[in-house]
């Protein structure tokens, strides 16, 4: 099957932000910048989890994300921790995980690329800049590349 | 931001000449000053990354790598499974660049541990304006890894 620009369906971002401003102001920058998508919000990466293996009747029939945008500095199991599991995941490796954060050390971004991060996005405290970088990662994810279409 | 302190060095992995020459042009169109070095296959690749015999002694690591999927000896599949194994090279991404458009090889590629699939366009514009937001993206917006 092959899909073009056109006949595209939605594709579905799951967004992993312990903090709820940081997640709202996520979905306003992605909005602004016009990309035809459908996001879903974890709190932190348990859930998240929960969310993908769809486990409980909370989850019963969630979407499977064809992006996941992850913070890294998150209460209970760190950020690092849900991108390891999601990529020893047989079911979930294949969804690309890009990190979106303000940490800086360049020991994280060693291991968060070592753990299969398909991308480090420092995240910027002004707006315009903020809004600027998620425009860049959303041409790249949702125009250029071709995303695996998880249509289960 | 990166591009500005530090020059990358972008490994090509291609066996089509018209196709590299290509890349080639598009990164100083577009003005990212890298260091593009090219390879033919997947076997080559490995040769490279490994600093293996005199071709490749002290051959520059590669912050970023751009894989051909279909190659002669070692194709671009093969070839992403081995350095996504191999600890000392897992951390580099490699972004799957070819003319394949099929469903199968964009999961396969994402299951290996692509860090994106981009569908050559064939029109020279497109595949101009296609290397500038890769370049945009991987050298101006996002933080790659640093070996110390």
């Amino acid at each position: 099957m092959t899909l073009t620009m056109n006949d595209k369906p939605n594709l579905r971002v799951l967004i992993v932000e312990d903090e709820p401003g940081d997640a709202r102001l996520m979905q306003l920058a992605l909005r602004k910048c016009g990309f035809a998508i459908e996001m879903s919000v974890a709190g932190d990466g348990v859930d998240a989890l929960r969310m993908l293996r769809r486990e409980g009747e909370r989850y019963r029939l969630a979407p499977r994300p064809d992006l996941i945008l992850l913070d890294l500095k998150m209460p209970g199991q760190s950020g690092l921790g849900f991108l390891e599991a999601v990529k020893q995941d047989e079911c979930l490796r294949a969804i690309p995980v890009v990190i979106v954060t303000t940490s800086m050390l360049d020991a994280d971004v060693l291991a968060s690329y070592r753990a299969g991060a398909a991308g480090y996005v420092p995240k910027s405290t002004d707006i315009n800049e903020f809004i600027a970088a998620i425009n860049i990662l959303g041409q790249y994810w949702f125009r250029l590349a071709r995303l695996p279409l998880n249509r289960d | 931001m990166n591009a500005a302190t530090q020059r990358l060095t972008i490994l090509l992995v291609e066996d089509e000449p018209a196709d590299a020459h290509l890349v080639k042009t598009a990164l100083s169109e577009n003005h990212i000053l890298a260091d593009l070095r090219h390879v033919v296959d997947g076997r080559d690749a490995l040769e490279y990354l490994r600093r293996q015999g005199p071709r490749f002694a002290g051959a520059p690591r590669p912050d970023l790598i751009l894989l051909d999927l279909n190659m002669p000896r070692m194709d671009g599949r093969e070839c992403l499974s081995a350095l996504k194994q191999d600890p000392h090279l897992s951390d580099i991404p490699v972004v799957v660049l070819t003319t394949s458009e099929v469903e199968r090889d964009v999961l396969a590629s994402y299951t290996l541990g692509a860090a994106g699939f981009i569908t050559k366009p064939m029109d020279v514009l497109k595949f101009m304006a296609a290397i500038r937001d890769l370049g945009v993206y991987w050298f101006d917006l996002v933080r790659l890894p640093r070996q110390e």
